[in-house]
């Protein structure tokens, strides 16, 4: 006879490691998918939910509906003709992949760029960073019914997009920094149009925090919801805003300085409850730090000199044999470039370490668990996680 | 950096070291002591993060390298530990154990060039690639133009044409 007790339970029973024990059989669960159109990303992705109830009791994330084989097309592509592909491995944020690309290669090839290129693109990266953590905040609100947030950070990111337009002439794409320098320094009268747009910014900002992190709604819905505990960090890979907002201060800009960041001043943000309320507030708190940076940034860069070194021809660029890692801190965490040469005219091989590959397999199955179905999304977003970097 | 690699020389014996900055180095080790390296350097030498774990395809040399990258977060330096594995038996010992994010690693890994983990989780899940019959796609062998020339067969009004030839038409048709 079939025991019945196991069946009278209200929840089911957990495993050792917190997940719990599903039986599809006793049809007191459901299963729900979420995605590919999912609401709490930028890109496609699903999710796979087990729901007792409203509650989650499983997640499984499944991706592949972006898959474009950018780490293999790079096999069979010359060096400089990487350079314009691996910027399409994340669309909001595409300076970091340039940055790491062209960094590995002019370490395997010798290049030293000049100063002024460094400072060019310091200036990028930091205005990349900006545009990003605008448009996560609008999503953040959007997914807990602020629409009005993400109409506002979206405008005055149109309005830093209109500066990468001066700069490089892209807006999305900006290709601007190719393997042994960038394509050019900021136009005349530049500063003073990028100091309107921060003002512009700051107010925005402002405006956020009163409506935002100041509304009830916002606070009950989100305090305590996601909690990542300091010890996961290292467990599950956790790197960025994720593991600082967990008390964990680590910022690659601070402990492996890269670019101009040694000669900025500025300190590593960090909170002590990483769930979703004080991910947001931190990613709040690294908007206006990157407002701050940016003004440095344009104090101390130089207006003229040389910004590109001296390359060989690029259509018969062999790079000797050799391997290395460059890493970045993106706004959702380490990025980097492992790449490999052979002394051939072609990288042997390309991988790309995008922060989302472990925040939305391994740790966002693990953060459902127990959360209502209704929060999956905001959770979602908190983790900042973009699909293409996963499957890339 | 330098006392680290003489502890682990002498403890596990690796070879070819390349020191690509002062704080990146990248080691090879044997496949059988390679999971007892990472361990080592996980529970003892502070290298708690796992960076990444990705393969590169030594097609001429018939042989796959696994390259587990590790990062010690209190001194800022990376190992990259690299492990040959046999072109014809790609298996490998899983470190799942050690990291909640590896399976993820090893899943793709098993899709992507056919390295097979026995015992992590879910590793026979398809990650990416669902129903797919082909060899896996990451490995050197596979052709990527191949594949899509007989896979996607060419719309209608899409027509290659020689630029110079094309050009030279279409401004000085007379000619």
């Amino acid at each position: 006879m079939a025991d019945k007790t196991k069946y009278r339970d209200k929840f089911p029973k957990k495993n050792p490691d917190g997940t719990n024990i599903i039986d599809l059989e006793s049809q007191k669960f459901i299963k729900v998918w979420q995605g590919p159109q999912h609401p709490g990303i930028t890109g496609n992705m699903s999710l796979e939910l087990i729901l007792q109830g409203d509650e989650v009791m499983q997640c499984k994330t499944h991706v592949g509906y972006l898959h474009r084989g950018f780490e293999k097309l790079m096999e069979r592509r010359k060096f400089i003709q990487n350079f314009p592909l691996c910027v399409r491995i994340a669309v909001p944020e595409p300076d970091f992949n340039e940055y790491c690309y062209a960094a590995t290669i002019e370490e395997l090839a010798g290049i030293e760029i000049p100063e002024a290129a460094e400072w060019m693109r310091t200036l990028i990266l930091e205005m990349s960073r900006l545009t990003s953590f605008l448009m996560h905040m609008g999503g953040q609100a959007g997914a807990f019914g602020l629409g009005v947030v993400a109409q506002w950070t979206n405008y005055v990111r149109d309005l830093m997009l209109d500066r990468f337009e001066e700069i490089s002439g892209g807006r999305i794409y900006r290709m601007h920094m190719p393997p042994g320098g960038v394509r050019g320094l900021t136009p005349d009268g530049f500063e003073s149009r990028m100091e309107e747009t921060l003002k512009e910014i700051e107010r925005t900002m402002a405006d956020v925090d009163r409506t935002m992190f100041n509304s009830a709604i916002f606070k009950r819905r989100t305090v305590g919801l996601g909690y990542i505990d300091p010890a996961m960090v290292d467990e599950y890979g956790v790197t960025g805003p994720n593991a600082r907002a967990a008390g964990i201060a680590r910022d690659i800009r601070k402990d492996y300085p890269y670019l101009k960041y040694p000669e900025l001043d500025f300190d590593i943000i960090t909170a002590t409850e990483s769930d979703v309320y004080t991910r947001t507030d931190l990613r709040r708190k690294e908007i206006l730090l990157s407002i701050d940076l940016i003004r440095q940034i344009m104090a101390k860069m130089p207006k003229e000199g040389e910004y590109m070194a001296k390359m060989p021809n690029v259509l018969h660029w062999k790079i000797p044999k050799g391997e290395t890692y460059v890493r970045a801190e993106c706004t959702r965490g380490e990025y980097g470039y492992y790449t490999v040469t052979d002394g051939s005219g072609y990288p042997r091989r390309v991988n790309v370490r995008g922060p989302s590959y472990t925040h939305a397999v391994a740790l966002m199955e693990r953060l459902a668990i127990d959360c209502n179905i209704a929060d999956t999304a905001g959770l979602m977003l908190s983790l900042h996680t973009y699909p293409p970097e996963i499957e890339r | 950096m330098k006392t680290l690699l003489k502890d682990i020389e002498e403890r596990f014996g690796i070879s070819k070291v390349v020191e690509q900055r002062p704080d990146e180095v990248f080691v090879t080790v044997k496949k059988d002591d390679a999971v007892a390296l990472i361990t080592y350097m996980k529970t003892h030498a502070g290298f708690t993060h796992l960076v990444l774990l990705t393969a590169v395809d030594w097609i001429e040399d018939g042989q796959f390298q696994l390259t587990y990258l590790l990062n010690d977060p209190t001194e800022k330096r990376d190992i990259g530990v690299r492990v040959m594995l046999d072109r014809e038996t790609p298996v490998m010992e899983s470190v799942h154990h050690l990291w909640q994010q590896a399976p993820t690693y090893q899943r793709e890994l098993k899709e992507m060039f056919g390295i097979d983990f026995p015992g992590s989780p879910r590793i026979d899940e398809p990650f990416i690639l669902e129903g797919w019959q082909d060899i896996p796609p990451y490995r050197r062998d596979f052709d990527t133009k191949k594949y899509s020339d007989e896979t996607y067969f060419p719309r209608p009004g899409r027509v290659t044409h020689d630029p110079a030839e094309y050009m030279k038409k279409k401004l000085y048709p007379e000619e």
